[in-house]
This record gives C-alpha cells, sequence and structure tokens, in this order.
C-alpha cells in the first residue's frame, strides 16, 4: 500500500546518458547541415575560378591552424585587444561624468547640449578626420574604439543615478551621511548594476568600431589582418579573421556578464 | 529630552500646469509630543500623514510654520531623526550586519564599539544567526527588523516610522505589531526613544501608542487627539480596546463620508 503511495510522488527519474547526448547532439543538427551545404556548394557547385569567393570549410580550418601555428592569428589578437583595453580604461571617465551629471542638475545642464550634440555622431563618422589628427596607428584605432565605449557607459551611467530608489538616499541621510558618503556608499554602488550594463553594451560597440578603424587605419589587427588578406585574395584568412572578431566579442561579454554576476551577487538583473 | 513640537505648519506642493495643480497637502497642523512618549499618527490615504513624517525628518521643508524638536528648529536629515520605512530601504550590497553598522560608520562610532552595538541589536530584533545574509536572502518580516534594528542602533532622538508593518502579509504584521509591543514594555523608563508611527491601521496605533493623532483628509488637519491609557502589552480583545476601536473608526469613516460627499 505505502509502496503505490510512494510510487504517485516519486520524482521522475534523470533521462540516460544516451537520451542527454542525444538531445545535444540534436542542438547541433543544424549548424552541421549548414556547415555541409556549405562544403558542397564550395567543391561540387563553384569551380576552381570562383571557389575563391567561398573557399570550403576544410580551407578555413586549414588557414586557421596555418595561422595559429605561425603566431600571425596571436599578434593580430593581440594588438586589437591591446587598442581595446587601452581605449576602455580612457574611457572610464565617462562613469565619474555620468554619476556628477546624473546627481547635480547643474553639471546636466551645461554638459547635456553638448553631448546631445556629439552622441548621435556614429564613431566610424570620425575617422577620415581622427586620421588627420593621429595619422594611421594606435592612437587613431584607440580614438574610434574611445567613441563607442564612452557614450554607452555615460548614458547608462547618467541612467542608472537617477533611477537610484529615492528612498536609499533618504536612508543614508537620515542615518547621519553626508552628501560625500550618499554618493560614494550609496549612489555610485545603487547605480552599478548599470554601470556595467553600459560597459558591457561599449565594449560591443567599441569592438565593432575597432574592426573598423582597423580596416582603413592600421598596419595591424584583426580589422587590418582581414582587410590585407582580401588584398591578396586569401579569402580563407579573411573568413578565419571574421570568426575570430566574432568569437572575441562574444567572449568579451560573457567575461562582463561573469564578473559582474560575481562581485554583484545582490543584483537581481545580472542574475539572469 | 526629546519633545518635538509642530506649529502651525502648512505644506503646499508646487503644481507644474493647470491639469496638476498645486496640492494643499497639510493645512496648519499644530500639536506636540512629549520626550518619550510613542505617537501614532493614523487618518486615510491622502490626508498628508507621510508627508507629515517626511517633514520632521527633514526630507522636505514646510512651507509655513515651524517644526522643533529639542527646542532646535529640523534642518537637513541626521541620524537624530532615524527613519523605518514601509519598503525598508535596505542597502541591497550589504548584508544584515553591514545595514546595521552603516550609521555607525557614518556616526564616527569608534570600531570597537561598533561590534558591540550592532551585536545588541541583533540580539533585540531577533536576528541571531543571519548577521551574513544578504536582504535578498530574507523574508519581508526580516528585512523590517533589519531596517529597525538599523535606525536604532545610532540612537537616535526620535524614531520616525512611515507604515512599517504595511508590506507585510497578515501574520507577520501581527507578529511584528505584538513583538514591537513588547519591546516598548520592555524598555519603559530611560531607555524608551520618542517615537512616531504613521499608520493607516487603527489595532496598530491603540496596539502601540501612547496617544494617537487623527488626521481630516484633503488638507490634512488635526481632527482629534485620542490618548490611550491601557496597560502594556495590550489586549486586543479587552473592552476598553474594542471600545476605543469603535471610536477612532467613527473618527475616520465621518472623514470619508465628508470626503466622499466633497468629490460627489
Amino acid at each position: 500500500m505505502t509502496g503505490t503511495a510512494r510510487a504517485i510522488v516519486s520524482l521522475p527519474p534523470p533521462p540516460a546518458l544516451a537520451a542527454r547526448l542525444f538531445a545535444r547532439l540534436g542542438r547541433l543538427a543544424v549548424p552541421a547541415v549548414f556547415l555541409g551545404v556549405w562544403q558542397f556548394a564550395s567543391t561540387t557547385l563553384l569551380d576552381d575560378t570562383t571557389r575563391v569567393l567561398l573557399p570550403p570549410p576544410t580551407a578555413v580550418a586549414a588557414a586557421a591552424w596555418e595561422l595559429t601555428v605561425n603566431g600571425q592569428l596571436l599578434h593580430h589578437l593581440a594588438d586589437s585587444l591591446r587598442r581595446e583595453f587601452v581605449a576602455f580604461l580612457w574611457a572610464l571617465v565617462a562613469v565619474p561624468l555620468g554619476v556628477a551629471m546624473g546627481w547635480w542638475k547643474l553639471v546636466n545642464d551645461q554638459l547635456d547640449p553638448l553631448i546631445e550634440m556629439l552622441r548621435p555622431i556614429p564613431p566610424l563618422a570620425w575617422i577620415p578626420l581622427s586620421i588627420l589628427w593621429f595619422g594611421v596607428g594606435d592612437t587613431q584605432n584607440q580614438f574610434i574604439i574611445f567613441l563607442g565605449i564612452f557614450f554607452p557607459i555615460l548614458l547608462n551611467t547618467i541612467a542608472g543615478v537617477r533611477g537610484v530608489e529615492p528612498n536609499l538616499v533618504r536612508a543614508a541621510r537620515c542615518l547621519g551621511g553626508g552628501e560625500g558618503a550618499v554618493l560614494r556608499r550609496v549612489v555610485v554602488l545603487a547605480a552599478l548594476p548599470q554601470i556595467v550594463t553600459g560597459i558591457r553594451v561599449g565594449l560591443g560597440v567599441g569592438w565593432m568600431a575597432l574592426v573598423a578603424a582597423e580596416l582603413v587605419g592600421a598596419n595591424s589587427g584583426l580589422g587590418f589582418l582581414i582587410n590585407d588578406a582580401r588584398t591578396l585574395l586569401r579569402t580563407d584568412i579573411v573568413i578565419v579573421g571574421m570568426i575570430a572578431i566574432g568569437l572575441v566579442g562574444l567572449a568579451l561579454d560573457l567575461l562582463i556578464r561573469e564578473i559582474s554576476r560575481r562581485a554583484l551577487p545582490w543584483s537581481r538583473s545580472m542574475q539572469r | 529630552m526629546s519633545d518635538v513640537r509642530i506649529e502651525h505648519v502648512t505644506k503646499i506642493f508646487a503644481g507644474h500646469s493647470a491639469r496638476d495643480p498645486a496640492v494643499l497637502a497639510l493645512d496648519d497642523v499644530s500639536f506636540a509630543i512629549a520626550d518619550r512618549e510613542f505617537c501614532s499618527i493614523i487618518g486615510h490615504s491622502g490626508c498628508g500623514k507621510t508627508t507629515l513624517l517626511n517633514l520632521l525628518a527633514g526630507f522636505e521643508a514646510p512651507t509655513a510654520g515651524t517644526i522643533e524638536v529639542n527646542g532646535r528648529g529640523v534642518g537637513r536629515p541626521t541620524w537624530k531623526r532615524a527613519m523605518v520605512f514601509q519598503d525598508y530601504a535596505l542597502f541591497p550590497w550589504l548584508t544584515v550586519e553591514q545595514n546595521i553598522v552603516f550609521g555607525l560608520e557614518m556616526k564616527k562610532v569608534p570600531a570597537d564599539e561598533r561590534k558591540a552595538i550592532v551585536a545588541a541589536q541583533v540580539r533585540l530584533v531577533g536576528l541571531e544567526g543571519f548577521e551574513k545574509r544578504y536582504p535578498h536572502q530574507l523574508s519581508g518580516g526580516m528585512k523590517q527588523r533589519v531596517s529597525i534594528a538599523r535606525a536604532l542602533s545610532v540612537e537616535p532622538e526620535v524614531l520616525l516610522m512611515d507604515e512599517p508593518f504595511a508590506a507585510l502579509d497578515a501574520q507577520n504584521r501581527a507578529l511584528m505589531q505584538r513583538e514591537m509591543g513588547r519591546l516598548l514594555a520592555r524598555t519603559e523608563g530611560a531607555a524608551r526613544k520618542t517615537m512616531v508611527l504613521v499608520t493607516h491601521s487603527i489595532e496598530e496605533a491603540i496596539l502601540l501608542s501612547d496617544r494617537i493623532v487623527v488626521l481630516s483628509s484633503r488638507p490634512g488637519r488635526v481632527k482629534e487627539i485620542v490618548a490611550v491609557d491601557l496597560p502594556r502589552p495590550r489586549d486586543e480583545d479587552s473592552a476598553a480596546f474594542i471600545a476605543l476601536r469603535h471610536r477612532l473608526r467613527d473618527l475616520i469613516n465621518e472623514e470619508l463620508a465628508a470626503d466622499s460627499g466633497a468629490a460627489a
């Protein structure tokens, strides 16, 4: 009798290993078909002269191996990441600036018109002028990336500061917190989840701007790599570069998300 | 001595347009709260009771009139008038312990003294074992315990409470009201603080208060001040309690009738 009662309430057993593996593999079905069609189109539909437009996945893999072994990929990747990182450090001035604009109306009233004038200009539109200012190289690239990262951080910081729960500020004040303490120990921390969101968006925009800047104004980096390979008609290398750019963008996003999830466990928006 | 004097206080919220006209929230409100008295302010929503509390804390300034605590005019917010909020207003990035110690750090209490004060407050509100938890790991009732401990830890002259139990479920609310009543019964004499409670619960007001200020609605005026001379802890089923509850309900219902009559 108790046996039947138990059988009714018992949880379903976990799926068997084979079933789980099959489910996992099932999700790879579409990408596998995609690669198959690509391989077929490239090797069978295209002839020897047009194949250069779409090299097969096998040729791309071979190029990736070649670039990894000779260190080229790592060299260009390191240069791109270094530029992104330097520009990011500069763009962090958006945090104190955004806090000041979000907190003091006077600061906002003074700076907002200028920011609103500059913000709608895409970073890429600055490329011609910046090449004249800084020449071809790191400084010009970093300037373009900086513009990409700066505005998302600034706008999110301002919104984060303005969105701080008013009662948190009141609580801090009636516990004896002065203006400086309220700002440092409550407002900035309460706005931090949104500041981190700004950093995530900014790094993404910056990474896209970086590749564009390197296409025209650099002698190294992933953007330079794919443009340089184009002039040599090495489309396999172009595709390797494109994949690397995508993977690094994804990795940056996951990295920031993981850091914020660990550093801000109290923030609900970060736990998703 | 921590007596509060509210004299001819009027508060007008400025309007922004014809569709959003100025609002007279409080109209010539005067009353005094004695040192170590527990005073409740009741009235139905929109009577300006929370506005009055915000003026007491110094979050806002009265349009006219004066508020004095200990004979000094109320200025900017300070730890001398700590507040307990309906939504707890705990710092989500700080643990229970760190939330309670926040005010002590602001007050520059020496580090070695802080620990003992926090431990005493944690014991007082029954949060032992939860010191390292974050607010999002606590129930509503426990959050409000933290908030009360945090406000009491700075030793305010006046403790202000804005509907502190309104967001709790019925069981937790009753529990917290009883515990607050017990806490008040235990701290008769020198350890008692002057307390001001804003609530819309008549039972809560009778359970806890020495005196109850009934505010009229739109604009808020003092309608009546009722003294509660019942021994603590109070018995909700006693005849005196029930009689007082009827009287207060009638006072508030009169307001409700006047309000809907005016609106019709």
